[in-house]
């Protein structure tokens, strides 16, 4: 058994209310029926004498089969011969263990990464009952991408969850735009605060402004597969330590049709080209996924994987897409050109390229003249520097024929 | 648990290209026949590759939304889904008949059911009909009316024409419209001139695409004289040389398409109860009185 520890939250979530010491207050749970009538069907469902078990004792029918149950503490006293009555009784001094059991085995379910997601929220197999059920009397927050999802329960020990973006968290539920179906969150991740289009749902370009304040399991689980789809079953795949990584060669081997060509990419000359693809994709700041994938199952990539919570276990469509692209464009051969260009251009190109690559154009103010990538220094640097074909310094990017036929001389 | 998985196209560019796949999805789940309904892409997420493992059903259906057997229902999404043991002849088909191939799916390990495109089934026929009704808001299109049903040809995918033809043949016998054509983006007969196929004087025009977008949206309008550009936008109906034209858009973006991925389904063996009965009712042109 892992040890159970009082603070049932990771490092960035903590859990409200917490001086460990004194200890956040259990709160007081009613018994409901459906549970109660839940540890009946179960108890039914087995022989006599083989407990039911809760944290800290257990239930079962006993054995002359005279309708009567027992109870057994872990370190007290059994008590036998309860009736239906007396079960109900007992079982309601210990409605946080018995409701805790109902949440996870008769509401989550069985299913893997639904139950082992909403487990790792509560630290539920880490921290008691008791500790959680005080945690969750208070909100247990955590991370999920650029999700918040805060976890309470009831009193009646039903789990709730508030499901909402980070850059949200604080703000009262009912000054954001609610939303009850998991699915609504379809339309939430389309598009990024600006109105594009996301076709990288682990995008760090969420949007916020809207909230699920109060969802059950279920619903929480969906709402987060739903903005970040199947997240959770990667997750899950990779805590159980069967995570199924497909590399970078094997991926690209794999492609057909218009994105066979992407194989022809890896000429056995290393992977500098795939370090590229990553720190021009598979960023942080570009995808909140943590890439496990490497050039071949031998050979990581030189550039850093992320921290995301969740791992990315082989290339997705966007960086096959581009891949397809890069293909073309780097079968072509470099070339010398000449430009003209006072050192403040150079440096204006190189601060251009930044701003295009990080995102940046949008925050520029449009008097800025002090930054490189300012309209009226790119459009005057434009109206200098090119001809009337757009041409840069009026160097054509074809060399006329001459050149090419003394290229040719040259081989 | 009888799971169900629709398995579509989606894109990269294009916001609204998902739209269909999640409608239908919504209009399944509303039936209640399945346990869980979930949906993947190609292009978006969840992928091909990884829908599987969101499923938690142990009967579990993928339905294709594309409209015509080839590359991507016989190479690309078995490929994807890792179905063990694919091979196109498991379909049994000549480019319209395929139905289903119960095949282990390696990622999860278990069986899964997969089935043929939405495109090809009979039942599709009765799409392009209510189409035609929801386009030009009469339940009972048809008298003084043609249809042009409309696809790529043959330059993509042989099956494309074919599943075409299918349906412009169905629909002919019945009677119902006074004419019923197949018409092509990249083969004769070519929906450019589509005026000089019909004498009537007014036409639907359905394309059997899946989701609007550039072919439906920019292509077809331009190519039929809809518009001069794309951008400008058009009337429906909008005349082009004496007729009238009934832009109906993507058929896979009228609503009795989940009747269709139910149908697939069912013949797979899927255990639907009312389903069928419900979407057909549910989805019913108005009659607008």
């Amino acid at each position: 058994m892992p040890e159970p520890t009082s603070d049932a939250t990771t490092g960035e979530g903590a859990a409200a209310g917490g001086d460990p010491e004194a200890g956040p207050e259990v709160p007081d749970i009613d018994l409901p029926s459906d549970a109660f009538d839940a540890v009946l069907d179960a108890l039914a469902d087995r022989d006599a004498g083989d407990p039911l078990r809760f944290e800290g004792f257990g239930v079962a029918r006993d054995d002359d089969a005279t309708g009567e149950y027992r109870l057994d503490p872990a370190d007290g006293d059994r008590r036998t011969g309860l009736s239906e009555r007396e079960l109900h009784e007992a079982l309601s001094e210990r409605a946080a263990e018995v409701t805790d059991w109902y949440a996870f085995e008769r509401v989550v379910g069985e299913f893997g990464p639904r139950r082992a997601f909403l487990r790792w929220l509560e630290d539920a197999d880490g921290a008691t009952v008791a500790t959680r059920y005080a945690a969750l009397a208070e909100g247990i927050e955590r991370a999920w991408g650029e999700l918040k999802i805060t976890a309470t329960v009831t009193d009646r020990g039903e789990r709730r969850y508030d499901v909402r973006h980070a850059d949200d968290a604080g703000v009262p539920a009912d000054e954001l735009d609610r939303y009850d179906d998991p699915l609504d969150a379809r339309e939430l991740v389309k598009l990024d605060e600006k109105g594009r289009y996301r076709p990288l749902k682990t995008a760090p370009t969420l949007a916020g402004g809207w909230v699920f304040p109060d969802l059950g399991p279920r619903d929480a689980y969906e709402a987060v597969e739903t903005v970040y789809p199947a997240t959770v079953a990667n997750w899950h795949r990779e805590r159980e330590g069967e995570l199924d990584v497909t590399h970078w060669r094997e991926t690209m081997e794999r492609q057909s049709g218009i994105y066979g060509v992407v194989k022809t990419w890896d000429r056995g000359e290393g992977h500098e080209h795939v370090d590229w693809v990553a720190e021009a994709c598979c960023d942080d700041s570009q995808c909140l996924k943590r890439r496990e994938w490497g050039y071949d199952d031998e050979t990581d990539l030189d550039v850093d994987g992320g921290d995301g919570a969740f791992p990315c276990r082989e290339p997705c469509s966007v960086v096959v897409s581009a891949a397809r692209k890069w293909t073309r464009l780097e079968s072509e051969q470099p070339r010398t050109y000449e430009f003209e260009l006072t050192p403040s251009e150079k440096e204006q190109v190189e601060e251009i390229i930044d701003a295009v690559a990080d995102g940046r154009i949008d925050e520029i103010r449009e008097a800025d003249t002090k930054e490189g990538a300012n309209r009226y220094r790119t459009r005057f640097l434009r109206a200098k520097l090119f001809d009337d074909e757009g041409n840069l310094g009026g160097v054509p990017t074809e060399p006329d024929e001459a050149d090419e036929a003394d290229e040719a001389d040259e081989e | 648990m009888q799971s169900l998985v629709i398995v579509a196209h989606g894109s990269h560019l294009n916001p609204g290209s998902s739209a269909p796949t999640y409608d239908h999805a919504d209009t399944v789940r509303a039936t209640g026949a399945f346990d869980e309904v979930r949906t993947g892409f190609w292009k978006e997420e969840p992928h091909f590759r990884e829908v599987l493992r969101t499923v938690e059903g142990d009967e579990i259906y993928v339905v294709p939304l594309f409209v015509s057997e080839g590359y991507f229902t016989e190479q690309v999404i078995p490929r994807e889904l890792r179905l063990d043991g694919w091979d196109v002849s498991e379909w049994d088909s000549e480019g319209l008949s395929a139905d289903q191939a119960t095949l282990v799916a390696e990622d999860i390990d278990r069986e899964v059911h997969y089935c043929g495109p939405v495109g090809t089934h009979r039942a599709m026929s009765d799409v392009i009909v209510r189409r035609a009704e929801s386009v030009t808001g009469d339940p009972d299109v048809g008298e003084g009316f043609g249809l042009a049903v409309v696809g790529h040809g043959t330059e993509r995918n042989e099956n494309s024409a074919k599943a075409i033809e299918y349906h412009a043949d169905r629909i002919a016998e019945r009677d119902r419209f006074d004419e019923v054509r197949a018409l092509y983006m990249d083969e004769e007969p070519e929906v450019d001139d589509l005026p000089e196929f019909f004498e009537s004087d007014d036409v639907v025009l359905v394309p059997l695409f899946i989701a609007d977008g550039y072919h439906t949206q920019e292509d077809i309008p331009e190519d039929v004289g809809l518009c001069e550009d794309h951008t400008e936008g058009y009337d429906v109906p909008e005349t082009v040389d004496g007729t009238r034209i009934w832009y109906a858009g993507a058929v896979g973006t009228e609503p009795l398409m989940a009747d269709v991925i139910l149908e697939r389904a069912a013949d797979a063996g899927a255990d639907l109860g009312t389903a069928l009965d419900d979407v057909r009712e549910t989805t019913r042109v108005a009659t607008g009185d």
